[in-house]
């Protein structure tokens, strides 16, 4: 489903110069969760980013379904990837009420104007129709985030890439939303890639996990490996030792 | 204080906080002991957890109500002192390293400076000893380049670094108390265990009580002697293993956590309805 090659970002010139991803490769099969493991600046959020079309400078080739996808993209190349941020207080406009925020994908994409689908997206993520009134400052963080997947969804895309997309939230909030995730992938049989510094979010989530170290995959685990605690690299031995004290 | 007894570093009786004329305790009736040993705080955001630690601070903005029937730090009352003696304290007996170094050191004073403050401040050490005693304690947060590092401003270091930073300020001083609110949530995880341990070896080495604020039940189950659980401002429950837990909040905070160890399908979601009964009681 998702095909990438020689996937290479650098950002600034001269001095400032940051080579953050260095020439990775992967895929990802259609239905199948591929979970992105690293810490702080190791380039885990620029594949994603460069994945959904917001990074601008990357080289190399990145194809959806078969078909390669470039730096700008068209209507139906967005509409294939839709993705959840990590920030749930920063991801929604605050002057914009719960139906515009869902509305607008759906306008933007020249689909009409939306509004009609905003009440079935809202129950789709266990949220009452009746936020389609109410502010992002009156909904919690949970039901914020739910309402980001809702966004992301009501496109009805075949890929969801999800950057940290429990990181902000309670231990109790984060099981409903990784339980509605899990739901949304069987039900609709999304193919994901979910980024994450949390081992055992990726671990519950995904099929298969790549370790990222300084811009490059260090590492692939399997579900089975990661529950054995089998790795092959000391780089994600050390994170698996230091996560689970 | 007659009934003072020297292994308790700080006892805490029927603390309540409340803020403005709001009807709903933020901490309601928390009592604890704690010696020269380490206890950890466990609960999710709004149960009253940093609450606790700021009033035992006296940290709270001037709308918080605090009263309890005892607040005793080394036999002192706390609540009774004036702002003046808790500035005294502050720093000296009672140290508080918080969740993120960036918003916690000044941005505009050279690392050095800061923590060569603490020492004139709380030593009284001449300005040349104060630099002198900086650089050792941050030769003691295993910072490998002092002198470097006594000239860089917060923001030209790391996360990892600046909490190290942090420790050394706060422990230079040798408290009796520390209370660390989240102090390795910012940083990441390869980091965080290295924070801790020397956390851990700086604190048993002053023979200080410590108490770890967290909502990562692993963790502080792992690193302290006794866990304190809080929910909705109040302790439900004092444990010394994660395994032992018998409240309904406890085990359900504890199997909403994903562990690849135990995979399942779906993960256990609290149930609100049932824990307000329980705790409501």
């Amino acid at each position: 489903m998702i095909r990438v090659e020689n996937l290479d970002v650098t950002f600034g010139e001269k001095q400032q110069r940051n080579h953050v991803v260095r020439g990775v490769s992967f895929e990802v099969a259609r239905g199948e969760t591929l979970g992105i493991v690293g810490e702080s600046g190791c380039g885990k959020s620029t594949v994603l980013r460069s994945l959904a079309g917001l990074e601008g400078t990357w080289t190399g080739s990145i194809s959806f379904n078969g078909k390669p996808v470039g730096k700008n993209r068209s209507r139906e190349e967005l509409k294939l990837a839709q993705m959840v941020f990590q920030d749930p207080y920063g991801s929604l406009h605050p002057r914009h009420r719960i139906g515009r925020a869902l509305a607008e994908p759906v306008r933007s994409m020249g689909q009409g104007d939306g509004w009609s689908k905003v009440a079935e997206a809202l129950l789709q993520v266990g949220l009452p129709a009746e936020f389609v009134d109410r502010f992002p400052h009156e909904l919690s963080g949970g039901q914020r985030q739910r309402v980001a997947i809702a966004r992301a969804l009501i496109l009805s895309p075949p890929i969801l890439l999800l950057d940290e997309p429990t990181s902000a939230l309670d231990v109790s909030i984060q099981a409903e939303v990784l339980n509605l995730l899990a739901d949304k992938r069987e039900e609709l049989g999304l193919t994901c890639v979910l980024v994450s510094h949390d081992l055992a979010v990726i671990g519950h989530m995904c099929d298969r996990i790549l370790v990222m170290n300084d811009g490059m995959f260090v590492d692939e685990l399997t579900r089975d490996e990661m529950r054995l605690g089998i790795t092959h690299a000391d780089y994600s031995r050390e994170l698996i030792e230091a996560s689970f004290i | 204080m007659p009934d003072h007894d020297p292994a308790t570093v700080l006892s805490v009786r029927g603390l309540n906080v409340r803020f403005g004329r709001n009807a709903i305790a933020a901490v309601s009736d928390v009592s604890f002991d704690v010696g020269r040993e380490r206890i950890g705080i466990v609960g999710e955001s709004g149960s009253g957890k940093s609450t606790t630690g700021r009033a035992i601070m006296r940290l709270l903005p001037q709308k918080a109500s605090i009263s309890a029937d005892r607040m005793h730090l080394n036999g002192e009352e706390l609540l009774e002192k004036t702002e003046r003696e808790m500035g005294r304290l502050r720093g000296k007996d009672l140290a508080l390293i918080m969740q993120d170094p960036r918003y916690s050191l000044n941005p505009v004073l050279t690392i050095g400076r800061q923590i060569a403050e603490s020492a004139r401040l709380h030593l009284g050490s001449g300005k040349k000893d104060a630099l002198i005693h900086a650089r050792s304690m941050l030769e003691r947060v295993r910072i490998k380049d002092p002198d470097r590092v006594l000239g860089l401003y917060p923001h030209q270091i790391s996360g990892g670094m600046g909490q190290r930073v942090m420790i050394a300020m706060m422990l230079l001083a040798k408290p009796k108390l520390v209370i660390a609110d989240e102090p390795t949530s910012a940083l990441d995880v390869s980091v965080r265990k290295d924070v801790l341990d020397l956390l851990d070896e700086l604190v048993r080495e002053n023979d200080s009580g410590l108490i770890l604020i967290s909502h990562d039940i692993r963790m502080v189950s792992a690193f302290c002697e006794r866990i304190m659980v809080m929910y909705a401002g109040r302790v439900v429950e004092v444990l010394s293993r994660m395994e032992d837990a018998q409240h309904p909040y406890t085990r359900g905070l504890i199997a909403a956590m994903p562990d690849p160890k135990h995979p399942v399908r779906r993960l256990n979601v609290l149930d609100r309805a049932q824990i307000e009964a329980e705790v409501g009681r």
